[in-house]
């Protein structure tokens, strides 16, 4: 049994058939990659996970219990972060404050009605955003105004809002795309690191074949809403079916 | 002090003594001098201020922070100046009762619209709130008349129970006995200051609503309703539910403007309908733009800035304006006049609203951020040009 068992799960657009009959064990405390062209339905699965999306049949179970049919914030509460392919971040926030609300929705739950403290006498869960920030190497940039950080940056501020929270399962979209070379590597290091560290489940979706060889420890490929195959990297690697597929065409 | 810190101690100082020195800042000009129409020493004009100013830091913390833009927090003010009438009906002309029981029964109501409205966002959020406000209007003109006295207005007869009134009690609202409209009058040179005790206790009042809202905005409470604002999606991603934070932040901002509501009828024993309707609603939407949504003084100035100028404008009529053009030409003075008396007097709407416009074009932080800009170009001045730009990018207040 993995901590994330999806099951049949169908998801229509009207016409369009985006999920197919998609059948997905991802195991604890490894990293799972989902790689697949553009439109293949990746984000898709990944909405359906977080509570965006209702699939039309099939079940989700993360850690025994169905996640279907809760609401977005319950399923984060349960442990699951995600970090999205279009940065989502307070952007009228400093990059300090954006991190600083995980912490408190870790703590204090989905609602406190903490109106008579202050932020600033907060300082345990101040230091654990600050660190955060080191993490991702953008401590210089905590009075930053969210907004005005590059696209590169502003992932990197969504990554540290998610490991912030230290999730049980971590979903990331693309977390690397518009991010420089050198921000790239420090990324599969910092992700790398982490899960050394601590017990953590991602399931990560990437374009750069780079960060996925780097990273995954399993790697299913996604076409036309269905998953083609799912092995180790070396396995895939090879396989013919992903290189006609995939890989082929792409790179 | 008192859970805040140093910078925003100094803040509130120099609000408490802004406030309580009000008598002499709006005073600047001697009794009898040309210049003198532009006084507000008017105790009724003073109190006005401090009531419609917590009416708009309270909406402050619904709209400035959160977002949400209601279009009918008029209805709590109504609901807060009834309360405080009843009161006087059942109990007596002490205020203390009326006021606590407005605060709960706007909040209550708050509760039920906010519970309702919340539903939605954007713009059906406001109009669902304009129609509840819209509702509770004709409710308080027709069927609701045992209660609100319909049309006339609530007020209190002489038949009314008035079970605590004691012996020789003030038969006008007060406070334990010191009576709301009594002022006393300090004549030094030309000018003729008035401290009112209304308007003390009302200042009194929007201190602790403006010191209660410095707490809200710096607490992780506020720090939720600026996420709200900011990006949904990424709060309800975060573990965090938005509705409980939006409906608290609209039973605050609903109790603010009950407390309103009671103040006016603290300084007026009345209460009418009219105090429900949509124009009421508008004017603190009006008041907390102008000043600046979401920073903490703008709604305060936005209040002041459009009563002073209401009870200004609507003094210069076509009398006054032939007094200042009188040295004009007889058809050209005509003409100038009658421009001029478009924009005063009745007409002072429509300097409201050419002021709006221009704010929201140019300024759209609002008064505040007028002020931010000339501070800022002070300091470019002073400081080498290029650097300007503060380093810890904190907002304006
Ligand atoms: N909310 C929606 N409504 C309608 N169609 C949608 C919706 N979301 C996704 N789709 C469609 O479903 C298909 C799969 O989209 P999805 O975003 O999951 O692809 P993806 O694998 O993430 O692609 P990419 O690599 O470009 O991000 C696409 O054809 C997309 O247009
Ligand atoms: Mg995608």
């Amino acid at each position: 049994m993995g901590i994330l068992e999806v099951k049949d799960v169908n998801k229509r657009f009207g016409g369009l058939h985006a999920l197919k009959d998609v059948n997905l064990s991802i195991k604890e405390d490894t990293i799972h990659a989902i790689i697949g062209p553009n439109g293949a339905g990746k984000s898709t699965l990944l909405n359906v996970l977080v509570g965006k999306l209702v699939p039309d049949t099939g079940s989700v179970m993360f850690d025994g219990q169905s996640v279907l049919g809760r609401k977005p914030h319950e399923i984060n509460q349960m442990g699951i972060s995600r970090v999205f392919q279009t940065p989502e971040i307070f952007g009228d926030l400093t990059v300090l404050e954006n991190v600083l609300i995980p912490c408190f929705a870790k703590r204090d739950g989905a609602f406190r009605m903490h109106a008579f403290e202050t932020v600033e006498s907060e300082a345990e869960l101040i230091d654990l955003a600050e660190r955060a920030l080191v993490d991702v190497n953008m401590a210089d940039k905590r009075h930053h105004h969210a907004a005005s950080l590059s696209r590169g940056d502003k992932r990197r501020l969504e990554m540290a809002m998610c490991l912030v929270q230290r999730p049980r399962l971590l979903l990331l979209d693309e977390p690397t795309a518009g991010m420089a070379r050198a921000n790239t590597n420090r990324t599969i290091d910092l992700l790398r690191d982490i899960k050394e560290r601590r017990e953590i489940t991602m399931v990560i979706i990437e374009h750069d074949m780079h960060v996925v060889f780097s990273l995954a420890q399993r790697i299913t490929v996604l076409a036309q809403g269905s998953p083609l195959v799912e092995d180790t990297p070396e396995n895939i690697k090879g396989h013919p079916k992903v290189q006609e597929a995939y890989l082929g065409e792409a790179h | 002090m008192l859970g805040l810190n140093k910078r925003d101690t100094r803040f509130l100082l120099i609000v408490i003594a802004l406030t309580l020195l009000t008598p002499f800042i709006l005073q600047p000009f001697p009794e009898g001098s040309a210049l003198a129409q532009f006084n507000a020493g008017y105790p009724d004009l003073m109190q006005r201020i401090a009531i419609f100013g917590i009416f708009a830091i309270g909406f402050n913390i619904l709209f400035g922070l959160t977002g949400y833009l209601s279009f009918g927090h008029a209805a709590f003010l109504g609901v807060g100046s009834y309360s405080v009438v009843w009161m006087y009906k059942l109990l007596d002309y002490n205020v203390l009762p009326g006021l606590v029981l407005a605060i709960i029964t706007s909040g209550l109501f708050a509760l039920a619209i906010g519970y309702l409205s919340l539903r939605r966002s954007g713009i059906y959020f406001s109009i669902l709130t304009l129609a509840f406000a819209q509702m509770s209007f004709n409710l308080a003109y027709s069927v609701l008349t045992p209660i609100t006295n319909g049309e006339t207005g609530l007020q209190v007869y002489t038949s009314d129970p008035q079970y605590l009134m004691s012996e020789g009690e003030p038969i006008t609202p007060h406070l334990f006995g010191l009576v709301m409209n009594e002022s006393y009058k300090l004549n030094l040179g030309g000018w003729v200051f008035t401290f009112n005790i209304g308007y003390y206790f009302t200042a009194v009042i929007a201190i602790l609503a403006f010191y209660l809202s410095l707490r809200i905005f710096r607490s992780p409470f506020g720090l939720m309703l600026r996420a709200v604002k900011s990006n949904q999606t990424r709060l309800n991603y975060t573990g965090l539910n938005a509705r409980p934070y939006t409906l608290a932040a609209f039973v605050i901002s609903g109790m603010y403007a009950g407390l309103a509501g009671g103040l006016l009828a603290a300084m007026d024993p009345l209460a009418g309908a009219e105090r429900m309707q949509w124009t009421e609603s508008g004017a603190v939407v009006i008041m907390t733009i102008l000043g600046g949504a979401g920073t903490l003084m703008g709604p305060v100035l936005g209040a002041g800035f459009i009563k002073y100028l209401e009870k200004i404008f609507s003094k210069i009529n076509e009398n006054v304006l032939e007094g200042w053009f009188s040295f004009l030409p007889e058809p050209l003075r005509e003409v100038v006049v009658w421009i001029f008396s478009r924009f005063t007097g009745e007409g002072w709407a429509l300097t409201l609203g050419l002021m709006f416009m221009l704010v929201v074009i140019f300024l759209p932080g609002g008064l505040m951020e007028g002020g931010e800009r000339i501070r800022n170009l002070i300091r470019r001045k002073k400081n080498k040009p290029g650097d300007g730009a503060s380093p810890d990018g904190t907002p304006a207040e």
